[in-house]
């Protein structure tokens, strides 16, 4: 037991990413309205964009915002300052996601106006006939 | 403009156009035409340009914005790249001839949205052919993704429901891959193809490595709809407008599949996927094989052209696979090449079934009676693609399927050779079966049937189409020697 709370404590930042994305794909699959499923989307895309960051993170690391003359004299300290690639690179993702996530709303609103409902069984039910 | 940067000019032209359509369409539709044809025809020549400036001087890369790589982003040339901007530019340019009066006719009024979302679509589609960095084809992906989630939703009737799955499906695939990059990312620090393939080996194929590995396919098969995760693809693909289907159902799963090739030989190499893992390989052989035994099956149960059209699309995924995980050259060469026909056959169909979508309106399979009569030369061209797709020579299907076959033999994996006959016969019950509906059957209550063709510029690329086929599949001697050979990755 000790021992497995070691591994959790040591990694947390990773299985808590997991454990929020796997709420995201519970919501993806396992719900039957179809706002639920987008959200879970966002929580799944949020999950992921949480891991990138998180990987970039050092212990008593500043913030990548350095001062000129000092690099050019001493150069950059690598373990002083956070990784930023990650965090620019979820920039894009954060982008992509919310970019995804206004289509899927604009279709949402466009099939409640087809259906008059968002709960698929109901939809299925109205095919059905 | 110079020949180094020519690649740069066929991704530009749809991209830049694509505002101007949406600016310039709003104030009259008319200008929507030429400068959709416009900007893919520059873009065909261009991408012709490149293949021989490949061909003739071996492939080169490019970094955009001058930021060496691996910081910046690169492009790379290379005969395959150049051989998929060809097949990408002048599919879309055949097809946007026919979806110009299908979405006229469909989507009235809204022309210039369409071929704004249409021409973002294609420059994303060259765009991911060409990237050499790992997150940039996520970008890129995502871009070919969205525009496909709005045009699909234009559709009538339950498109929007059947984009909604395609985009919750789609989503999983792209957040895997994204996954699967970060996973790449933290081993090696580096988002380069290059970068991470030369570090990789370093590391010696520990358990991360697999995992990324793992998510990076997964994500890439929901996104091109191998077997078990196919779910989304036949409702998407049928619901969608006419001229939609048209540019998608011949492009979207094929590009994944180079993009699987261009991650599995460019990032993690031959020697780690086949003779490392030989376990994987030959269960990613026995997963096509299910994938295109399972699709067949499924393609029989359909009344609809189209729809049994979207579960052919699938089983060649399978084909493609498969030919992929032989890990031999003949396998490989047979899948670039069926990449190539496939995409021509999957155009030839679709245009096909939009010419009589245009003036029947239901592709049903009850409403098909009497075509030959009616539509006499869009039957032919039709009996042409689906001759390519059972297999019969001198059509291209039957070339790369060949090589397919050559390769299953060669690397002993018989039940891919016995799914590749069966699937063959399945497509001939099907195909006949159509054509049996369209010839023999007669029309009950109107005796003298009309003859009524599409509008010319819907016949013109698909005669165009058709006759390619035929002439692809006669050349297939000199394309497989003079550029899939070339395109082949080191090792094989």
């Amino acid at each position: 037991m000790e021992q497995f709370l070691a591994i959790i404590i040591a990694k947390y930042n990773y299985w808590l990413y997991v454990v929020l994305m796997m709420i995201g794909f519970y919501a993806m699959i396992g719900k039957r309205n179809l706002v639920k499923k987008l959200i879970g989307m966002n929580i799944f895309q949020t999950a992921i964009i949480l891991m990138f960051v998180s990987a970039g993170a050092k212990y008593g690391a500043k913030i990548p915002i350095l001062n000129k003359h000092e690099v050019l004299e001493h150069g950059v300290r690598a373990a002083q300052v956070v990784n930023p690639l990650p965090h620019v690179l979820m920039l894009t993702a954060i982008v992509v996601s919310v970019s995804v996530t206004g289509v899927a709303l604009a279709i949402l609103q466009r099939i409640y106006r087809e259906y008059g409902t968002l709960e698929e069984d109901e939809i299925l039910e109205k095919l059905g006939r | 403009m110079t020949t180094s940067n020519l690649h740069m000019y066929v991704l530009a032209a749809p991209l830049l156009t694509a505002l101007f359509v949406n600016m310039l369409g709003r104030v009259s539709r008319s200008y929507v035409a030429p400068l959709v044809l416009g900007a893919l025809g520059f873009s065909t020549l261009a991408s012709l340009g490149v293949l021989s400036r490949v061909l003739d001087q071996g492939s080169y890369s490019y970094t955009v914005g001058n930021w060496a790589p691996p910081m910046g982003i690169e492009l790379i040339i290379d005969p395959l790249s150049a051989l998929m901007l060809v097949l990408i530019s002048s599919v879309a340019l055949l097809a946007s001839f026919s979806a110009l009066p299908m979405v006229a006719k469909e989507q009235a009024g809204k022309e210039h949205l369409f071929f704004t979302l249409y021409l973002i679509l294609i420059a994303g589609l060259m765009g991911l052919v060409m990237t050499g960095d790992a997150f940039n084809l996520y970008v890129l992906l995502e871009i070919t993704s969205i525009t496909t989630y709005g045009l699909i939703a234009m559709g009538k009737g339950r498109a929007p429901l059947a984009s909604f799955n395609y985009i919750i499906m789609g989503s999983i695939g792209a957040c895997f891959y994204l996954l699967g990059v970060g996973y790449l990312y933290i081993l090696t620090g580096s988002l380069n193809m290059a970068d991470i393939a030369q570090i990789l080996p370093q590391l010696g194929g520990d358990a991360a490595m697999a995992t990324a590995l793992c998510f990076i396919l997964v994500g890439l098969w929901i996104k091109m709809a191998l077997f078990p995760l196919h779910g989304w693809l036949p409702n998407a693909y049928s619901l969608a407008p006419t001229g939609a289907g048209l540019l998608v159902a011949p492009l979207m799963t094929k590009v994944t599949i180079y993009l699987m090739v261009r991650v599995m030989f460019s990032i993690f190499g031959a020697d780690y996927l086949f003779v490392q893992n030989p376990l994987v390989q030959s269960g990613m052989v026995w997963l096509a094989t299910a994938a295109i035994i399972c699709a067949s099956c499924l393609a029989l149960a359909q009344r609809n052209l189209k729809r049994m059209l979207t579960y052919i699309i699938i089983a060649e995924v399978g084909y493609m696979v498969g030919g992929v995980w032989l890990a031999n050259s003949t396998g490989l060469s047979g899948a670039i090449l069926h990449i190539v026909n496939d995409a021509l056959m999957t155009l030839c169909l679709f245009l096909a079934a939009a010419a009589i979508a245009y003036r029947v309106g239901s592709l049903d399979f009850d409403n098909l009676q009497g075509l030959y009569k009616r539509m006499p030369i869009t039957m032919a061209a039709f009996t042409v693609g689906a001759f390519s797709m059972i297999g019969i020579p001198p059509t291209a299907g039957f070339f790369s399927k060949w090589y397919l076959i050559l390769g299953g033999i060669e690397a002993g994996h018989w039940e891919y050779v016995v799914a590749l006959l069966f699937s063959s016969l399945i497509n001939a019950i099907l195909f006949f079966r159509i054509i049996a509906i369209a010839y023999f059957r007669k029309e009950g209550d109107h005796a003298r049937l009309q003859r009524e063709e599409a509008p010319l510029i819907m016949q013109g690329p698909l005669i165009l189409t058709a006759a390619t086929l035929i002439v692809i599949g006669l050349g297939s001697g000199p394309l497989v020697r003079g550029i899939i050979k070339l395109a082949l990755p080191v090792g094989f």
